[in-house]
């Protein structure tokens, strides 16, 4: 082989191992931080894990959002309309968080509370998270929901 | 009539469009000179009928047109009139119109300034932006016209823009990020025009190197400009979020930033001629698959827009037809393209090759973690997400490899294995970094940080070495001014812009590891530290602006004693859509900023409120603009022109100023 065909040889073997490594590690990487989605019914199902990090979507449910007098904690119930799960938070919510509005929260489960870390309210009003309109969709209250939201 | 003359205007730059896709081709495939000929000609008119398009969706805009839907949808009579102008490019249909507006301004530019150019390859590369331009002229006309009207009743009043959208930083956020997401057309449709004509030597590399530097120093600002928008508007202070969309417009710029430094190699050496091709082409191609992910709300992301599923496979398959033809050709005709010449292991190539392949593992898995998702449902596994902690542990060590190999890429000399002591400066480079490194987190107080250490050896190990090659090149020019009038204007911009990353990477890690952050409950007369300050509320109020309606609270900040500051922070209700705005009140500095956000209401008059220190933020911003000014610079150099007339001495002179 002359000494050009050994250096290309070296530099495509260099590239396909390096990118095989990398993939790999990239797949290792991405196993160890993916969360999970989860719909109320799921959780209250007793089918998501328990004390890992997941996402929880669904609607603010009417009525049971609770601002503790004394510090930033707050309360409110995540519904698909056939199930509520119960969250906990301690901080600012987003500006679009409202009652009766979608929301995803991501956080772990502890008993049948969900600490929740994060709070994800969508920046525009009109626009629902996929994953909350599939959770409504699953527990058949999509178009009942639609028909109050999209004009 | 007026908005009808825009779609008029947008219609026939359709039909413009189909013309230069193929008219070009026929006559280049059946060497018709004529045919040939009408390249330049369409390509201007092309960009002429998407001025006047384009200036009539502003007119609509500026006299409040609300015959006009997308107007009225996303206008109101309270609109301040800026906010009116960057309205126009708010959601899809205007976006989507600056999307092809600039294509065509892009191609106009091909056509103003290729004089030193061959026509047959200005011909081509033209033809391939007709046929980009078809494509998202129909997407625009067929799934998003901007001109439909309300009539015979067209409301009295608009719905209102996106309030989070009526900031001065998305006047120039979208126009700069698509300046660069479409520029690398450019460098797309020369890897094509190369391709498709077989001339596959280094000339295309030079013709098209300063083209992709412009798109690439565009995208570069276009996302700092972005993030600093994100950082004050929507982001309560972060600065990234690796949302789908940010890594949309990552993915191509890394694509990108490797593509140049490749262009590099095969312009001075014909060296690796076909990955250059491939680069060209999945730059492009990404940022197609970039717009793909913004348009078609497949991903939750902040930037999505309540849209309907068909513009998605539109795109879906536009993309297809381009990434699958041009990997097609690619296939056929890269197998034909001769490599010449060696090079030594530790030379100018191999770290280039390095810095290509860091690049590309990076943008591969930015591209992997963002599509993830995606891909884990169509397989039926589910929702997942893929948050921040995968990006940084994948992307910062990438990062720091990547740096350090950048120190020694300009001191390295083409094709000869190099004599190590060539690199015998970066001992003391690398002395110098370890031990300020090691040193300056002591310098901040509170818990040894070793992240920041590590981090701020990375950024000084840059910048050091960076300043030490201009350094030695000033001392054999004879002083700063000798330099820059005489070394090479890629040279200089090199400089900007390496010194950029590391002004960067340090702004990064300073803010990363060291701000400081409390969310707390507020009422007037409450006092709290920040840093080394005292935040006082001292006022709640209540203020109407032109379009809203704000709560406002004033903070006094004291240094010591001192009061040193007032700020205002508001919590903003849009009257049209009635949507709630934070608007922040940041003091920025040189070494840090003040962040001070109202949360909302709480029970007994008090305010839930976010304090941040965030120390050399800025930092960030100023480093990619440093990136974009080198990119900038770089382009000006002469031998851009002087090639191009080497090469063609009967051609004209002035024309080539790109």
């Amino acid at each position: 082989m002359n000494p050009k065909r050994k250096q290309r040889l070296f530099i495509i073997l260099g590239l396909v191992s390096g990118l095989g490594v990398t993939v790999g590690l990239v797949m290792y990487a991405l196993s160890q931080n993916i969360n999970l989605f989860f719909t109320p019914t799921q959780i209250a199902q007793g089918d998501a894990p328990v004390a890992q990090m997941i996402r929880l979507g669904g609607m603010v449910a009417d009525g049971t959002v609770d601002r503790d007098p004394q510090s930033l904690r707050v309360a409110f119930d995540v519904t698909d309309f056939d199930h509520n799960v119960s969250v906990s938070y301690e901080g600012i919510l987003p500006d679009l968080f409202r009652e009766g509005q979608g929301v995803v929260v991501q956080g772990r489960l502890s008993g049948d509370q969900f600490l929740a870390s994060e709070v994800l309210a969508k920046h525009d009003q009109n626009y629902m998270p996929p994953e909350v309109t599939e959770a409504l969709r699953q527990s058949g209250k999509l178009d009942q929901m639609m028909g109050g939201k999209n004009k | 009539m007026i908005p009808e003359i825009g779609h008029f205007a947008l219609v026939l730059s359709f039909a413009v469009s189909i013309c230069l896709a193929t008219l070009p081709l026929y006559g280049y495939f059946t060497r018709q000179q004529g045919f040939l000929e009408t390249a330049k000609p369409l390509a201007l008119l092309q960009g002429f009928t998407l001025v006047v398009s384009f200036g009539v969706l502003i007119y609509g805009f500026l006299v409040h047109d609300f015959t006009i839907k997308y107007v009225a949808d996303n206008s109101n009579l309270d609109l301040p009139w800026h906010f009116r102008m960057s309205a126009v490019w708010g959601a899809h249909e205007g976006s989507l119109l600056l999307w092809v507006l600039i294509l065509s301004l892009w191609g106009a530019a091909v056509a103003l300034l290729s004089r030193g150019i061959p026509n047959h390859v200005s011909a081509l590369v033209l033809a391939v932006m007709g046929i980009i331009g078809v494509g998202f002229l129909a997407f625009t006309l067929f799934t998003s016209n901007p001109f439909v009207r309300i009539l015979p009743f067209a409301p009295p009043n608009g719905a209102d823009l996106n309030p989070l959208l009526q900031d001065p930083g998305l006047i120039f956020h979208p126009p700069m990020l698509y300046m660069g997401y479409v520029g690398l057309s450019v460098a797309f449709a020369f890897a094509m025009a190369s391709l498709i004509s077989g001339e596959l030597n280094s000339m295309w590399a030079r013709w098209s190197r300063p083209w992709t530097t412009v798109a690439w120093a565009f995208l570069t600002l276009g996302i700092a400009l972005g993030s600093w928008w994100a950082y004050y508007e929507l982001g309560w202070g972060g600065w990234w979020f690796w949302d789908p969309v940010e890594n949309a417009s990552l993915i191509p710029w890394l694509v990108a930033t490797a593509l140049m430094h490749s262009l590099a190699v095969t312009e001075k050496r014909g060296l690796f001629r076909s990955w250059t091709l491939l680069l060209a082409i999945a730059a492009f191609s990404l940022s197609l698959l970039g717009t793909f992910l913004v348009r078609s709300g497949v991903l939750t992301s902040v930037h999505a827009f309540a849209n309907d599923p068909e513009r998605g496979v539109f795109i879906l398959g536009f993309l297809v037809v381009v990434i699958g033809g041009s990997l097609t050709l690619y296939a056929v005709r890269a197998s034909k393209v001769s490599e010449p010449g060696e090079f030594g292991w530790i030379s100018r190539e191999s770290f280039l090759l390095f810095n290509n392949l860091i690049l590309t593992v990076m943008a591969v898995s930015v591209l992997l973690g963002t599509l993830y998702p995606l891909l884990v449902d169509a397989v039926g596994g589910g929702k997942v997400s893929v948050g921040a902690p995968f990006f940084n542990a994948v992307f910062v060590p990438l990062t720091a490899i990547l740096v350090s190999g950048m120190a020694f890429g300009p001191l390295s000399k083409w094709r000869q294995a190099d004599d190590p002591r060539l690199y015998r400066p970066l001992i003391v480079t690398m002395i110098v970094s370890v031990v300020a490194g090691l040193v300056w987190p002591t310098t901040l107080g509170g818990e040894y940080s070793i992240a920041t250490a590590f981090g701020v050896t990375i950024a000084l190990w840059l910048a050091i070495a960076t300043a030490a090659d201009f350094g030695n090149k000033t001392k054999s020019f004879g002083g700063v001014r000798q330099t820059f009038v005489r070394v090479e204007r890629g040279m200089i911009g090199m400089w900007f812009a390496h010194f950029g990353v590391a002004i960067i990477i340090f702004g990064i890690v300073m803010v990363e590891n060291h701000t400081e952050h409390r969310d707390l409950r507020m009422g007037v007369g409450d006092t709290q530290k920040l840093g080394s300050y005292e935040v006082r509320m001292t006022e709640l109020s209540v203020l109407r602006g032109p379009n809203y309606v704000a709560d406002q609270a004033t903070f006094e900040i004291y240094r010591g004693e001192r009061l040193y500051k007032t700020v205002s922070p508001q919590k903003r209700r849009y009257n049209a859509s009635g949507m709630v705005m934070t608007e922040a009140s940041i003091d920025s500095g040189f070494t840090r900023d003040l962040y001070i956000a109202m949360g909302e209401p709480l029970d007994g008059g008090d305010w839930a409120v976010r304090l941040s220190v965030k120390p050399y933020v800025d930092w960030i911003w100023a480093g990619a603009f440093l990136m974009g000014l080198g990119g900038f610079i770089s382009v000006t150099d002469k031998r851009y022109r002087q090639r191009a007339v080497e090469k063609q001495p009967e051609s004209c002179v002035e024309g080539a100023k790109a």
